[in-house]
């Protein structure tokens, strides 16, 4: 096996590997579909995160717009603030809102984000004003359970009248 | 100043721990341009005085001096330079199996010189012209025989012009023509070389008739050493037991073991 | 009584073999790293290691990673299509591979094809005194033969692992989409949507890296300390399969703890 031959086999190995990991990355996962560094930081309060994870997506309208990167709990007015990172190329009314969306019925939890209609747009490190937290399924059940309650209860006082 | 022996060994005492002692207060002498053999049984610790002299392995007390400085395993530059003025020839010959013969030879070359190419290539051929097998350059280690991997090996030990040749065991289990071509050449390299040569071997035919000085060993310690007519004309029961190849004598012929009346239950 | 000493003895005798073991594999482990930078120095030796190593697995990691792949296909469709949800076929084969199947399983034909190889291979130069022969010609045979090999395994495992996990892939779209009929743009979106590049890619990667300096480790480890007869060797090469696989699954359980636990 001349030495030269060897050499082209082993570069051939490695490119393929190489070629193995960008397909890997591109098609099978997401790195085509977003760009790491053109982002821009903001923050919102939530009094429930619910479910949301660091690395969730931000979405708006339904496409991703960017990422949540950190999560804290903020003990002086106890509400969970997010760090969300978004794609430099898309700007948000000052006014936007964000909620806490779930894909699907029982999936991942999200952030949603709905553009409100002032003319400034969010700067890098603002904080989004208008919040909606997550519904939280136990809570769900509760008020539902107590509003059954209480239409059984009315119900009953009507034939007393 | 250049000593008169290249190789001295002064008092060496060798164990690999406490329980296990090769050596015991041996002292050798390997003068210039000459051919002296170490003879002895299997396992009195020739292989092991090879050792300790390429500073693979460090006695417990004694020193080993080559060309006047003393061997000393923990300097390791110092050790590196000893060893490229030394060729060792392996029982076997323990060629690399991932290179070719025409490569093995080069290797020294390569690792330690800068020449260029086609000065390694003149100089690999004239090696393996010396051996004989200048035709088997381009063979693969697994297509040559033991005696031609013997001295392929032969040429590499050879490559960098060693003061120092060292054979362990270079006529085991070789055909009478390897045995005749082997010992031939042995001779002739150190002669024509100018190189001093040490021979591991227990074939004593062969050793006294191309070695200058013989040491024969026994147990970890030297028991008899001369030219081959004082060792032929000596008295003592152990050199005469191993020289004329007696069965029996101090070293004895059976295992120690229980006396055969008791093993096989007779009476007496 | 004097048996109970006796038996503590030797059960403390056992424990100082093992810690003795122990001492040496970690010595052997510390030469192998400290001479990589002479195996990278002379890059042409690892390269012919990288060939023997990488590229004469190829045949075997690409048709176990197609079958795999193929089968995991197969089976994810059976489960899913109950609940109506064959199109994520795609996406479970892909997160199976990425994460798990792909690193251990390339580790352990690694260890079968590559690390038996390499610890015959020591063996035998150990036997027939090379690396002796080698040491007596002022060349360390560490940095010559040893580092070489050891670079190749850490180097060609990432790249193989990748390969498995790409043709695993392809053979789930070929058996997902060419045979079953699942639609394409599906399986390749919720694949897109559900794995990301940094959690699976990333850390697949990463256990690739560690399990191939633990299996190449293993196989020069128990080359290198095997007996000098052909028995010796064959019991090393056995060694090398039982040592390296429990090694990678037992590695493979504190990564994935460390790396995919549900805490943010």
């Amino acid at each position: 096996m001349g030495k030269r031959n060897l050499e082209i086999l082993v570069g051939l190995f490695v490119l393929l590997g190489a070629v193995a990991v960008a397909f890997l990355s591109l098609k099978a996962a997401n790195l085509a579909s977003f760009s790491l560094d053109s982002t821009y930081r903001l923050t919102a309060r939530f009094d429930n995160v619910g479910g949301l994870k660091i690395r969730a997506p931000v979405k708006s309208a339904g496409v991703t717009v960017g990422r949540i990167t950190k999560i804290v709990f903020d003990d002086k007015n106890f509400q969970g603030v997010v760090t969300l990172e978004v794609d430099r190329r898309y700007q948000f009314p000052a006014d936007t809102s964000a909620k806490i969306l779930t894909t699907g019925l029982l999936g991942d939890q999200y952030v949603g984000l709905d553009p409100g209609a002032d003319d400034k747009s969010l700067q890098a490190n603002d904080s989004i004003k208008i919040t909606q937290s997550a519904v939280v399924l136990e809570n769900l059940i509760g008020q539902m359970l107590y509003s059954k309650a209480a239409e059984g209860g009315s119900k009953k006082k009507e034939p007393e009248k | 100043m250049a000593t008169d022996n290249l190789v001295q060994i002064d008092r060496l005492t060798f164990g690999y721990d406490t329980s296990r002692v090769i050596l015991t207060d041996v002292s050798l002498e390997f003068p210039r341009g000459k051919v002296v053999a170490i003879m002895g049984l299997s396992g009195s610790g020739k292989t092991t005085l090879l050792r300790l002299i390429g500073g693979t392995i460090t006695p417990q007390s004694g020193t080993i001096l080559f060309d006047g400085e003393r061997v000393d395993p923990t300097d390791i530059d110092k050790l590196f330079a000893l060893r490229r003025r030394l060729g060792m020839l392996f029982q076997f010959g323990a060629l690399f199996t991932d290179l070719n013969v025409f490569e093995n030879v080069a290797f020294p070359l390569r690792e330690h010189t800068d020449l260029p190419e086609s000065m390694i290539r003149d100089i690999v051929l004239m090696k393996l012209n010396a051996v004989g097998l200048r035709g088997a350059a381009s063979l693969r280690i697994a297509e040559v025989s033991g005696g031609m991997a013997r001295r392929i090996a032969l040429a590499r030990a050879i490559a960098l012009d060693p003061e120092l040749i060292m054979y362990d065991e270079p006529f085991a289990g070789l055909d009478p023509i390897s045995l005749g071509i082997t010992a031939n050449l042995i001779r002739r390299l150190n002669d024509a070389t100018g190189a001093t040569s040490i021979i591991v071997s227990h074939d004593v035919d062969e050793c006294f008739q191309i070695c200058d000085y013989s040491y024969l060993i026994s147990s970890g310690r030297i028991v008899g050493h001369g030219t081959a007519a004082q060792l032929n004309a000596s008295e003592d029961p152990e050199v005469r037991q191993f020289i004329r190849g007696e069965p029996d004598g101090p070293v004895p012929f059976h295992y120690p073991a229980k006396p055969i009346e008791q093993e096989l239950g007779l009476p007496g | 009584m004097s048996k109970v000493a006796d038996l503590l003895a030797a059960l403390g005798a056992r424990v100082l073999r093992l810690l003795r073991s122990l001492g040496h594999a970690s010595m052997f482990f510390w030469e192998l790293v400290r001479f990589t930078p002479a195996a990278l120095r002379r890059f042409d030796l690892t390269v012919v290691q990288i060939y023997g190593i990488g590229n004469l697995s190829l045949v075997i990691i690409v048709t176990s990673g197609a079958a795999v792949g193929g089968v995991l296909g197969l089976q994810a469709y059976y489960a899913l299509d109950r609940y109506g949800a064959a199109e994520q076929v795609g996406l479970l084969v892909a997160l199976s591979l990425l994460r798990e199947l792909g690193p251990v399983l390339t580790a352990l034909l690694f260890a079968g094809r590559a690390g038996t190889s390499l610890t015959a291979e020591i063996g035998l130069m150990k036997a027939g005194e090379q690396l002796a022969a080698m040491e007596m010609m002022a060349v360390d045979p560490r940095g010559r033969v040893l580092a070489p090999r050891f670079v190749a395994g850490i180097v060609s495992m990432p790249l193989l692992s990748a390969i498995f996990s790409a043709v695993g892939v392809a053979g789930a779209y070929v058996i997902g989409v060419k045979l079953i009929g699942i639609d394409a743009a599906a399986f390749w979106s919720q694949m897109q949507d559900g794995v990301d590049v940094f959690k699976d890619v990333g850390n697949g990667i990463v256990k690739t890296v560690v399990f191939g300096v633990a299996a190449t480790f293993v196989a020069l480890y128990t080359g290198y300390e095997s007996e000098a007869t052909p028995e010796g060797v064959a019991q090393a090469t056995t060694r090398t399969v039982v040592f390296s696989s429990v090694a990678v699954l037992v590695l493979d359980f504190l990564l994935t703890s460390l790396m995919f636990s549900t805490k943010p």
